[in-house]
């Protein structure tokens, strides 16, 4: 069995995120990590190989050549292969260019599941995975709590809102997973060697197969942005000292009433 | 994906919304779109359609009107009995090439962020995922010499990189112009009794293929310790507590607000909290839209669990606790005489509303 | 010469830094106050390859070099430093020695469950009346047909109760060097359960409380004749360069202690505040930072550099790292003890309060400058090389 599992490389927000002084986001201070949902997936694949004969995972990134460090991350933890797809032209993609992209890239490859993160902590989008599914006319499963494998199909537990689903897809398919679906295990330091001493695929635009040059990069992406800018890092708010505790709870209560909570 | 010429853009019209249903029981999110969508529509002198897609669900198409449709087209099929990404993806996508609405949005839900995405690669179009503020505008929003500025474009904002970014999206090249829209954040419109909308019905036909997944088993059970990363609103208490018992009295208050209890570090030795309650460094690192730190001082170590909340509000008595430097409001006062007044007051407020 | 990190020390660092400050951190004060040792974290680290790093993988470890090794008590010392000795005494007094010394049968039993962590091993040569001084050994061991027997005790033993695997070092009979009498010094491989082998009292300690400090006893103790580490009477010789290699895992230990009181109180000084300011402000706490910041990187300097030899040694070169791990034992200890103590000094009162990391880590800090060779038998080291 093969899975192919995607992965981002993303700034790690926890540690606090770092600002510049003008109050735009430093995000060249930032350490980058690999995007947790994605790890989760990675994991899941990793199960599944651990309980199964016969399974390679490999993992793709796609994103600037620093980004096979997250490559080399997940090989560390277990992944047999790594595929970076980077190229110039494929800069400035939007959700639609990216999974455009991908799929290209899946093309080349045999796969008999294909997981990717709910979403990434930077774009927040939960789109490309589904948008991949869609370009490989693969069945989709979203937001995935738990997967198992069963014969020639998955067995998996959906999230909703209010509860879940127990889905079942014939392979291939592709899930989406969430962080939540499993707790990642730590790359061994062997592993570590190991993963730098292998070597990663590299693919470039020449490489993408049954892909327009109009659905890549900025230029194929159709949406645009208009405007963009760093939230600035609010410092402390106001301060009140009421007179009474029926003052101090109207102060609250309004402002929850002026921010729409109430 | 290839630009629109001005004449297929012209061809889409509309602001068209998906009305999420579950179980036959429309979602709130519905109406708020609806409300959003009839205020673009204005701006844009046109109608607001809702797509009503499940089985058996014409009954609901009277509710729909009441908050705003101004039509609604019901693909009805046993297929659609529950949400599965094909048939509904199918059913909307054929209503998209059908009828060409020039706006579709689409609730940011568990259900339509997998829905959005896999339709709007279907029809080939951009998705704005997540979006908190929607304009009708031009864009560029500036005009650049060289480059056509486009009048009455859907402009959509959203916050990224765990809302620490906010970027403004268009679509101008192609259409439908799509987004999903987070819960919580639209106002709907007063219900209008006894108002109708023009009825469409529409059935593109279902032939189940490898894309329909099959639905083992659907449970509703939702588990008893609710995580409180996924809480919108979290009411934490320290120390300044004072007690176990004390927590009832924020306990009420985070459920005047539809909100849960977390704490510090120092709540769960001092009192015996849960661990899985506790937010910070060696607890849990929380983004709740708000966040009440209730008695508590504020050490690096919680600070760090908790400053990316959207809004944050303080109740301490000493004045120089560092938790007011990253308060957005900051009270200074006995907490055990502030909470309960404070849990009145919003059952007040919410009432009177 | 390249001071900066590879790519893959880079990254094991990471990695290290990240179970550290995920796995155990959160429970360092409670076992520290509990005397509690973690099992649960040693078997963590078994599944994560930590207690198999500096081992070649045929054997199930993980192939890396003595550097990473050192990062990783390093990182974990930082947080904890009993987690840091647990990793140290298994790795360094137990693997190692089979490793070096071991028949390709004592390798092939023992090296693959003690690289992968199905094992935990421990190391006895001190006995209540001989510490590094071998030649005060009291432990006997006498062959009996096909088997030796052991009879004595040996005490402040790392891993103590919680190891499968010991290596422990008995005299086996008297040899004449230079004219005069001598024990003859000899190392076994002892298993736990083996009878005769029992644990007398645990050590209540001053620091690296969670660690098992135990005597072990061996009454009449039969152990199958090829348990014996590498050749009859030359123990003294494993024993010394089982330490030499020790030395530098204890050496990672207060490095990392060091640096892990550093870096709380960096924060501890940034937060505080006196006479309307931060204590960061102050000159004092400025230049007393400086300092020891220096002093850390020093340290650390000369612990990767004698990590940086014991690799070089592994691959065959004909070096010896003796000396350096001296050295380096010697000052990361001093350090550790220097930094620890200012620390706590910056925390003022709080310092001293068991709900800060500092009263622990300088509480810690002290057995670096005691343990596998006190700083006393370091300078005697080093000083012996200088000199001859």
């Amino acid at each position: 069995m093969k899975i192919v599992v995607c992965v981002k490389q993303v700034p790690d927000t926890k540690g606090g995120v770092k600002f510049n002084p003008d109050g735009t986001l430093d995000r060249a201070a930032m350490l980058t990590i690999m995007n947790p949902d994605d790890k989760a997936g990675l994991e899941a694949a990793l199960r599944i190989k651990d309980q199964n004969d016969d399974v390679e995972v490999t993992v793709i990134t796609m994103g600037l050549p620093k980004a096979e460090e997250v490559l080399r991350e997940a090989m560390a933890m277990g992944a047999d292969k790594g595929i970076l797809v980077t190229d110039r032209v494929l800069g400035g993609a939007d959700t639609w260019a990216t999974s455009t992209t991908l799929a290209g890239a899946l093309r080349t490859l045999d796969y008999d599941l294909v997981i990717t993160g709910r979403q990434a902590i930077d774009g927040d989008t939960a789109q490309v995975g589904p948008q991949i599914a869609e370009h490989l006319g693969l069945p989709v499963i979203s937001y995935a709590q738990e997967i198992k494998v069963e014969g020639d199909s998955v067995v998996v537990k959906r999230q909703y809102d209010d509860g879940y689903h127990m889905l079942k897809a014939k392979m291939p398919c592709l899930i989406t997973a969430l962080a939540e679906l499993n707790e990642a295990r730590y790359m061994t330091p062997g592993g570590i060697f190991d993963a730098y001493d292998a070597e990663i695929q590299v693919m470039g635009r020449a490489d993408l197969v049954d892909v327009d040059d109009s659905n890549l990069g900025l230029n194929g992406s159709p949406t645009k942005i208009a405007k963009a800018s760093d939230k600035v890092r609010k410092g402390a708010g106001e301060k009140f000292t009421p007179d009474s505790p029926d003052e101090a709870a109207k102060i609250i209560v309004d402002a929850l009433l002026t921010k729409h909570i109430i | 994906m290839g630009a629109m010429n001005a004449e297929e853009l012209a061809k889409y019209k509309g602001v068209y919304v998906f009305a999420q249903q579950v179980d036959n029981k429309l979602s709130g999110i519905s109406f708020e779109l609806i409300g959003e969508g009839k205020r673009l529509a204005e701006k844009l002198g046109t109608d607001v359609t809702a797509v009503l897609i499940g089985s058996g669900v014409a009954g609901l198409v009277d509710e729909l009107a009441e908050y705003g449709a101004d039509k609604v087209i019901v693909v009805d099929d046993p297929e659609l009995k529950d949400y599965r990404t094909e048939p509904y993806a199918h059913a909307l996508t054929s209503v998209i090439n059908e009828y060409k609405p020039e706006i579709m949005l689409v609730g940011a839900t568990a259900i339509g962020r997998d829905l959005g995405p896999t339709v709007s690669a279907r029809v080939q179009t951009g998705l704005t995922a997540d979006c908190t503020l929607l304009e009708i505008g031009d864009f560029p929003i500036n005009p650049i010499p060289g480059k056509e500025q486009k009048p009455n474009q859907l402009l959509m904002t959203r916050p990224a990189f765990g809302g620490n970014t906010i970027a403004t999206i268009a679509c101008p090249d192609n259409r439908p112009q799509m987004a999903t829209v987070r819960p919580g954040v639209m106002q709907k419109l007063e219900p209008k009794k006894g108002a109708k909308a023009e009825v469409i019905n529409y059935n593109p036909g279902f032939t189940p293929d490898n894309k329909y997944v099959e639905i083992l088993e659907i449970s509703k059970a939702v588990s008893n310790i609710k995580n409180i990363m996924d809480a919108k609103i979290l009411v934490s208490g320290g120390r300044g507590v004072g007690s176990a018992e004390n927590f009832k009295m924020l306990e009420e208050l985070a459920d005047a607000l539809g909100g849960q209890i977390s704490c510090s570090r120092a709540a769960v030795e001092a009192f015996g909290m849960s661990n899985e309650l506790q937010v910070g460094q060696t607890g849990k690192t929380v983004r709740p839209n708000v966040y009440f730190a209730i008695g508590i001082s504020g050490a690096i170590q919680h600070v760090a669990g908790m400053e990316e909340s959207d809004l944050i509000i303080a109740i301490n008595k000493d004045e120089d606790a560092p938790i007011f430097d990253v308060a957005d409001y900051g009270i200074v006062g006995d907490l055990n005489k502030i909470v309960p007044l404070l849990t009145q007051g919003i059952k007040d407020a919410t009432a009177n509303k | 010469m390249d001071f900066t990190l590879s790519k893959k020390h880079e990254m094991a660092q990471s990695l290290f830094r990240e179970f550290a400050e995920n796995e155990v951190k959160p429970l360092a004060q409670e076992i520290d106050e509990q005397h509690r040792f973690p099992r649960e974290t040693v078997e963590k680290m078994a599944k994560a390859g930590f207690l198999g790093i500096p081992v070649p993988k045929e054997y199930e470890g993980q192939g890396c070099d003595p550097l990473t090794y050192a990062m990783c008590v390093e990182e974990l010392s930082k947080v904890c430093g009993t987690t840091g000795v647990i990793v140290s005494a298994h790795t360094s007094l137990c693997v190692d020695p089979i490793q070096t010394y071991g028949t390709p049968e004592q390798k092939a039993k023992y090296i693959p469950d003690l690289a992968s962590g199905r094992k935990l091993g421990a190391f006895g040569l001190t006995e209540p009346g001989a510490g590094t001084d071998a030649q005060g050994q009291q432990t006997k061991a006498v062959l009996d047909g096909d088997e030796w027997v052991l009879n004595g005790s040996k005490c402040f033993i790392t891993n103590g109760k919680e190891a499968d695997i010991y290596i422990v070092i008995a005299v086996t009979g008297k040899i004449e060097k230079r004219g005069r009498m001598q024990k003859e010094i000899s190392a076994f491989i002892v298993e736990k359960g083996t009878p005769g082998f029992t644990f007398g009292t645990k050590e209540n300690k001053m620091g690296i409380c969670a660690s098992s400090t135990y005597e072990l006893i061996f009454t009449d103790c039969r152990i199958p004749k090829e348990n014996i580490l590498g050749a009859k009477g030359k123990g003294f010789g494993i024993a010394m360069h089982t330490l030499d290699g020790g030395r530098i895992g204890i050496a990672a230990q207060a490095l990392g202690i060091a640096e892990g009181a550093l870096e709380t109180t960096i924060n501890y000084v940034k937060e505080r505040k006196q006479f309307g300011r931060s204590i960061a402000q102050f000159q004092n706490t400025q230049f007393v930072l400086a300092d020891l910041a220096t002093k850390v990187e020093a340290a650390k300097l000369l612990v990767y550099k004698a990590a940086a030899k014991k690799g070089e040694y592994q691959n065959g070169a004909k070096v010896s790292y003796s000396v350096e791990a001296a050295m380096a034992k010697l000052y990361a200890a001093e350090v550790a003890m220097e930094v620890t103590t200012k620390c706590v000094q910056l925390h003022g009162g709080y310092g001293y309060i068991k709900e800060y990391d500092v009263e622990r880590m300088m509480r810690d800090a002290k057995i670096t400058e005691i343990y596998e060779g006190t700083s006393e038998v370091q300078r005697m080291v080093i000083s012996a090389n200088l000199l001859n």
